[in-house]
């Protein structure tokens, strides 16, 4: 009989460790060996002695972090090729998340765990959709694991935006969005709606926009927002970090519409506190819908939840006979504790520039919705 | 339904009053008849059901989802009708529907397929609410609920429960429909018929799209707009021929406009709003065919009681037997705009004064006074007037120049008001937080404090009021950069700023009126505080006591005030 998960795949103080495989799944903490699913900083760190990730995931952490902070060495693992870790069989597959993002499928004795890392099912132009793989433990996040979040579909949402642009032509639609994954799907989206008129970027947006480019992942005509003389962007559409769209940086704008594309924008009081006037709800995260049916369809008799709303999806998972276990694992909650009570903001540290400090630390969608909440 | 929703939801989230009109003006564009009337007639409050209690919401919502992920969700959004509105179970290719999972690359992104069900109109609804016997309601909602995407669904279940909160007043509606009449009809004649039309205004549209007549109110008692002041400032002051003036004192109340004609009676606030319900003891008194300017103020045999009074009065809807007795509504006249169905507004000032007069010693109209014209010599009279002018009720002087006809709006030059010398405290900013709109960015709404006790020997800063305006672009960056230099505490979207005896900020606050308020911790309530000056000469610790204000609440200046300006009007 093939042994339980949990007797190989731990919940460490580092993080999730497989024990077989000697390795740390997204550790917070630096670890000897670590497996990392995608490139947001929660789940990357730097720090580690060993990094194996997929080459798009290698990529964009050495953008983000430079490139000796990545790890000691770095292994790069195509989706789909197996790889024997130690006593442990290993092998990457897309998870609809973010251009590189990939779920760790892992066997040991028979016995088979998929960690999901954070993913989404909606169609996303900038990456591989999520793959579903049968298993014995699904391991899933639960960032919008309450039924009220459901995102619609997200060229809806662009259009929105377009037409608000064509109501309001003398002033600039300024769109927060975090600078990995969200920043690029937008402006392939936009792309997709027919804007093809220059896309102005913040300057911590534009690093990973180029890598992206240098994917193979075409984005059209992008400006420096920084360089436009002030007060000439006027029917502009302007991505700037979330923390940037409502404070000292936004003032060069002409009369900002002040947008901000997130799964959090579906509650009004949230998109009202932090001051947005045209919420986009735009997500890389599964919304409540896709994880239930995620959870069908891959068919695991257990689940475990690693972040989020967890308690919820627990209930879910028990209404439809399958063991649902809370994970708890600290790290990727903790930004959100750290943020509580405090405003997301690019000058929060004295003396740092938003131009520094914005959108290379704690800009996921995660931060975002605790820091929002917080506010409300 | 759907664009209705949408138009709900960028009001409540725009701050900009250009912005929100724009919003309305494409809403009555593009939506057809008669929705477009509908939605205006729901969002200038003319509809108002309560059908739909938000029992009946939460039972549906019950009845289609698990309760224990319902408590959860209505915990973490907070709202019923919301909550219901985002979990609502959407039946598969329904409300938005969306693939699960598409093919890869670029341009994935597929047409949506074509809905099963549609949402109905706004006119479907109001129609359907009016006619359906109760115990069908819950079917019929659903049904709704069913058809339409979130959006609609919370503008509808907010629409049936009443719970329509919108951020952009009637005014702005009639503004967005004059531009869309292309510049051939003022808001203002909007104004002048709007209270005798009906929903869904398809005359109304007519008239606006030149496919009709204006729309004839005949005697409905209609509101006018009303003819308003300008504040007088030091250049106008010395030009002032004051002999072509009347002079009254400025009431610190609510200015209204009785209107009683042979169609009705209403009671107006300055801005247009219906608050007949909230004075019933006024509409009462109201038995005379007229169109009346005044103040409405609360009063007690003859004497104006503060504001604070009054604010009683204005926070409800319709008043307990109790409140009225304890606060008394009278109305203090100004002027009077139709007799008996003549439109004197035409006339001098000075002859409607006279009309005003005769008419009321001829009437004699119960809770009804005219504010006294004030004797005044020279500019010098004047100037000692307004100095002593310190009573709770007075605010300062009304000008008005006797050959001024009635004009609506704020014609230059005919009527000025010259408000009484603010008062001054040197105050401490404590607590910062951002502002709307243009403001959004910087740091401008400011709550200020006084020291109860000795700064730096046991003594504490007590928040007396907040203030949002006075200072310069330039004084709000200075500000605003200190702010940020500065914070010691976050609270949400609240700083708190360093406020010690030695390290601070000190704003010199300008305030009309202090009054005593048991609801204050600090026992005082400031009338229209503002920022006259950034005190960066001074450190906190120099700051005013809380003593200090205190002696400058209206009960306290009451009695020395009100006896200078007897011997002031009499010199």
């Amino acid at each position: 009989m093939a042994p339980h998960p949990e007797s190989w795949l731990k919940v460490l103080p580092q993080g999730l460790y497989c024990e077989p495989g000697g390795f740390f799944i997204d550790p917070p903490a630096p670890v000897e060996r670590a497996i990392v699913t995608h490139a947001h900083a929660d789940h990357a760190r730097p720090g580690h002695g060993a990094v194996l990730a997929s080459p798009e995931t290698l990529r964009l952490m050495a953008v983000r972090m430079g490139e000796d902070r990545v790890a000691g060495s770095r292994q790069a693992l195509d989706y789909g090729e197996p790889l024997s870790i130690g006593e442990a069989r290993v092998w990457l597959r897309p998870a609809g998340h973010v251009l590189g993002s990939a779920q760790v499928a892992m066997d040991w004795r028979g016995s088979r765990v998929v960690v999901s890392g954070d993913y989404k099912r909606v169609p996303d132009p900038t990456c591989l959709p999520f793959e579903p793989i049968a298993c014995d433990v699904f391991v899933t996040e639960a960032t919008f694991g309450l039924p009220v979040f459901r995102h619609p579909e997200p060229a809806g949402e662009v259009r929105r935006l377009l037409d608000s642009v064509a109501l309001f032509p003398e002033r600039t639609h300024v769109v927060g969005c975090y600078a990995l994954g969200k920043t690029q799907r937008l402006i392939a989206l936009l792309r997709a709606a027919g804007w093809d008129r220059p896309i102005h970027l913040h300057g911590a947006l534009i690093p990973l926009c180029r890598a992206y480019e240098a994917m193979g992942i075409p984005l059209g005509p992008l400006l420096p927002a920084t360089e436009a003389p002030r007060g000439t962007l006027g029917g502009a559409i302007v991505l700037a970090p979330p923390s940037a769209i409502a404070d000292r940086w936004a003032r060069r704008l002409a009369e900002p519409v002040t947008c901000l594309a997130s799964g959090w924008m579906r509650v009004r009081q949230r998109a009202k506190a932090r001051g947005v006037e045209l919420p986009l709800v735009v997500s890389d995260h599964a919304d409540w819908d896709e994880l239930c049916a995620t959870i069908e369809e891959v068919d695991a008799p257990e689940i475990w939840v690693t972040h989020g709303r967890e308690e919820a999806l627990i209930h879910a998972v028990t209404q439809r006979g399958r063991r649902g276990r809370a994970l708890r694992l600290l790290g990727y909650g903790d930004e959100e504790e750290e943020a509580g009570g405090r405003e997301p903001e690019a000058d929060a540290r004295p003396g740092a520039g938003p131009e520094a400090s914005a959108g290379t630390g704690t800009d996921t969608e995660a931060d975002l919705g605790a820091s929002a909440g917080a506010a409300a | 339904m759907i664009a209705f929703a949408e138009l709900l939801e960028r009001l409540t989230l725009t701050p900009g009053r250009l912005a929100k009109i724009a919003l309305l003006r494409r809403f009555f564009e593009t939506e057809p008849d008669p929705d477009r009337g509908i939605g205006l007639a729901a969002l200038t409050g003319e509809l108002a059901f309560d059908a739909a209690k938000p029992a009946l919401i939460r039972a549906l919502a019950e009845s289609r989802t698990d309760p224990i992920l319902f408590g959860w969700s209505y915990d973490y959004v907070g709202d019923l009708a919301e909550t219901v509105a985002l979990m609502w179970p959407e039946p598969p290719g329904g409300a938005s529907p969306k693939p699960l999972r598409g093919p890869p690359g670029p341009l994935a992104a597929p047409p949506p397929a074509p809905a099963l069900l549609a949402p109905p109109l706004l006119a479907e609804v109001v129609e359907a609410l009016a006619t359906t016997a109760k115990a069908d309601l819950p079917g019929l909602v659903a049904g709704w609920l069913d058809a339409s995407p979130a959006g609609a669904r919370l503008a509808m279940l907010k629409l049936i429960t009443g719970g329509l909160r919108v951020g952009a007043s009637v005014r702005l509606a009639k503004i967005a429909l004059a531009e869309l009449s292309g510049g051939r009809i003022a808001a203002d004649d909007i104004e002048e018929v709007w209270h005798s039309l009906v929903p869904p205004y398809g005359e109304l549209f007519a008239w606006i799209e030149g496919r009709g007549e204006r729309p004839d109110p005949k005697d409905a008692p209609v509101f006018r707009p009303p003819m308003l002041a300008h504040p007088l400032e030091a250049p106008d002051l010395a030009s002032l021929a004051l002999e072509q003036y009347l002079v009254e004192w400025k009431w610190d109340g609510i200015r209204v406009q009785l209107a009683a004609t042979a169609g009705g009676r209403r009671l107006y606030s300055r801005g247009a709003d219906d608050i007949s319900a909230a004075f019933p003891e006024i509409l009462e008194a109201m038995r005379f065919d007229a169109v009346l300017d005044g103040e409405l103020l609360v009063m007690r045999d003859g004497a104006v009681a503060p504001f604070a009074d009054l604010q009683q009065r204005l926070n409800r809807k319709a008043p307990t037997g109790v409140m009225l007795q304890r606060y008394p509504a009278a109305v203090r006249l100004y002027d009077i705009l139709f007799e008996r169905g003549d439109d004197l507004r035409a006339l001098p000032f000075a002859q409607r004064r006279a009309r005003l007069e005769a008419w009321h010693a001829a009437v004699r109209p119960e809770r009804m006074d005219l504010s006294e014209l004030v004797p005044v010599g020279d500019i010098a009279a004047l100037g000692d007037l307004r100095l002593g002018a310190r009573a709770a009720s007075i605010e300062g002087l009304m000008l008005k120049r006797r050959d001024s006809p009635y004009v609506p709006g704020r014609p230059r030059g005919l009527w000025w008001k010259w408000k009484r010398e603010p008062l001054n405290i040197d105050a401490v900013l404590m607590y910062a937080q951002r502002g709307h709109g243009k403001r959004s960015s910087f740091y401008s709404d400011y709550t200020f404090g006084l020291w109860r006790g000795e700064p730096g020997a046991g003594g504490e800063l007590v928040p007396v009021g907040k203030a949002y305006s006075g200072f310069t672009d330039a004084e709000l960056a200075q500000l605003d950069r200190w702010i940020r230099n500065h914070t010691v505490g976050r609270f949400g979207p609240v700083r708190e700023v360093a406020h010690e005896p030695g390290e601070g900020i000190v704003l010199e606050i300008a305030f009309d009126a202090a009054q005593r308020s048991a609801r204050h911790k600090s026992g005082v309530a400031l009338r229209f505080p503002r920022v006259s000056r950034l005190r960066t000469d001074k450190p906190p610790d120099e700051a005013d006591r809380l003593d200090v204000l205190l002696r400058l609440t209206d009960s306290e200046l009451d009695a020395t005030a009100s006896q200078a300006i007897r011997s002031v009007a009499k010199a």
